[in-house]
């Protein structure tokens, strides 16, 4: 179905009845090359680059719930490309390359809104830290400016730039950040992906894997068993009870990240902000409220629901730089499921199991990393060799001695 | 989360500090065979469990005593709460 502006107008005048399903609801066919598990974001892109940029277009994506259930429709919506490490920044900035040209890419409105993002400095060591990261960023071909208080109170000026304990002492400035309206970002994906033959299944749950002699040759679902020539598990959030269907055991815990949502106000805030002494994060929608969160919960869980122990810390955050919001009402909140990884980097790589494929661990930064990781994934499937940015994203990267630890925390997921 | 801590009664789950999966107890021997690969298994894989998961949690807001906490991942239901202690002395690895 095309869009233009003449389709809204006409549409809106007679009622809104015109719109058809933009995919299909196909039933599953006996065999697919490549079946992809889990139809979120990344699931989405992946069937899409396959068919798209690889010529693969004998796909399924197998989705237990609807398309946009999951995490994909539950995210604070950022992007930026503002990493430090060789194994992880060029991948980044390899998203944010894609993101700037999705709507044209997939034609279809995603609501790209490159405001900027501010990741503010509140100590000398954080500006030495922040300076480097600047320059790395740099070296992958990202923008970035380190800004000093005056440049901030230009955007800023409500900030608590004198607070006793974390005066605000300059910031990070990427001004290719932004935010991007994920709902859509999946929207577009499925009926990109459909439009060129991927079959989407949707409340189609993956019940276990077909290995025989070692090789996977396809998924048990809910409708049956669907055989293929790859299996390619997508599913962050939920990867240890999946992977544990195959036998593996992985570097990873789940954990839940909340987010929240103020009640409408004024456009106040003009890009992303992040506070650099503590976790907090913070956009304005275009309906006006607040979006933002901070640390994850820090325990394993599978629940879809945090403590109120985080959403003080979020909100005292929150409070620590911009007490402008403090009579603002929480309009919303909820918590997603995160793949923890034992270093805070993700997988996209093969498993011990021949056709058997494996991308998660995205912790809670998965939704910037959709475009690349689907592109990255279906070079991968396409060819059985990683993208030149996703390289080090392998399974076995501890085993070597090559974690991609981009906080230096060590092997501790609940601190990443 | 109440955390029902077997010497001080009933305390706030935000007064601990969380470590992950009990196992993590069981320290693989450095001395032997394939100690490389137990030390990798112990140190970065998980089980992860959907459902019923015993973990440690460290009583640092309070009596800085290591706990062996059961708790179910579904619904945040805890089911036990045991000195880490005691476990060890029933696995007859302290006095």
């Amino acid at each position: 179905m095309g869009y233009s502006g003449f389709k809204v107008i006409w549409q809106g005048l007679t009622g809104n009845k015109g719109w058809k399903p933009v995919w299909r609801e196909p039933e599953p066919k006996a065999e697919y090359d490549v079946v992809i598990v889990g139809g979120g974001g990344h699931g989405l892109a992946t069937a899409y680059y396959l068919a798209k940029e690889f010529g693969v277009t004998n796909v399924a994506v197998v989705e237990k719930g609807w398309i946009g259930s999951g995490n994909v429709g539950r995210n604070t919506t950022i992007v930026r490309s503002n990493y430090l490490l060789e194994g992880n920044q060029p991948f980044y900035e390899k998203s944010l390359k894609l993101w700037e040209g999705l709507e044209q890419d997939f034609n279809y409105n995603a609501m790209v809104s490159q405001r900027g993002i501010l990741n503010l400095i509140h100590s000398d060591g954080q500006r030495d830290a922040f300076a480097r990261r600047a320059n790395s960023m740099r070296l992958s071909g990202a923008d970035s400016e380190l800004l000093d208080t005056a440049g901030i109170k230009k955007m800023c000026p409500f900030l608590d730039f004198d607070n006793a304990r974390f005066p605000i002492q300059g910031a990070l400035w990427q001004p290719r950040g932004g935010t991007v309206r994920h709902d859509a970002v999946a929207w577009g994906y499925a009926r990109g992906a459909d439009m060129r033959g991927v079959d989407i299944l949707q409340n189609n749950e993956m019940t276990g894997f077909v290995i025989e002699n070692g090789i996977c040759k396809g998924v048990e679902t809910s409708r049956g068993v669907i055989r293929a020539k790859k299996v390619a598990v997508c599913v962050a959030g939920s990867s240890g009870r999946v992977m544990a269907m195959a036998g593996m055991r992985l570097p990873i815990e789940s954990h839940v990240l909340q987010a929240f949502v103020s009640e409408g106000l004024k456009p106040t805030i003009p890009g992303v902000i992040t506070f650099g002494a503590g976790h907090f994060y913070v956009s304005q929608s275009d309906k006006g409220g607040l979006v933002f969160g901070g640390d994850i919960d820090g325990y394993n869980t599978y629940a879809q629901r945090g403590n109120l122990p985080v959403v003080e810390d979020v909100c005292e955050g929150g409070m620590a730089i911009m007490p402008m919001i403090g009579r603002a009402r929480l309009l919303r909140m909820w918590g997603g499921l995160m793949d923890m990884s034992m270093d805070g980097s993700p997988f996209i790589d093969r498993t011990h199991i021949d056709g058997l494929y494996f991308n998660g661990g995205w912790c809670y930064g998965g939704f910037k990393a959709t475009p690349a990781s689907g592109w990255c994934y279906a070079h991968l499937l396409a060819t059985d060799r990683p993208h030149e940015t996703a390289t080090e994203y392998r399974l076995d990267r501890f085993l070597r001695g090559k974690p991609i630890d981009e906080k230096g925390m060590g092997a501790q997921p609940n601190l990443h | 989360m109440i955390i029902p801590h077997p010497l001080l009664g009933p305390r706030d789950a935000a007064e601990f500090v969380y470590k992950g999966d009990a196992s993590l107890i069981n320290r693989p021997d450095g001395m032997a065979e394939g100690a490389e690969g137990a030390f990798h298994d112990y140190t970065y894989l998980r089980d992860n469990p959907a459902g019923v998961h015993r973990e440690l949690w460290y009583h640092e807001q309070g009596d800085r005593s290591w706990l062996v906490v059961t708790r179910n991942t579904l619904t945040h239901e805890i089911l036990s709460a045991e000195l880490a202690r005691d476990v060890a002395r029933k696995e007859g690895r302290s006095t």
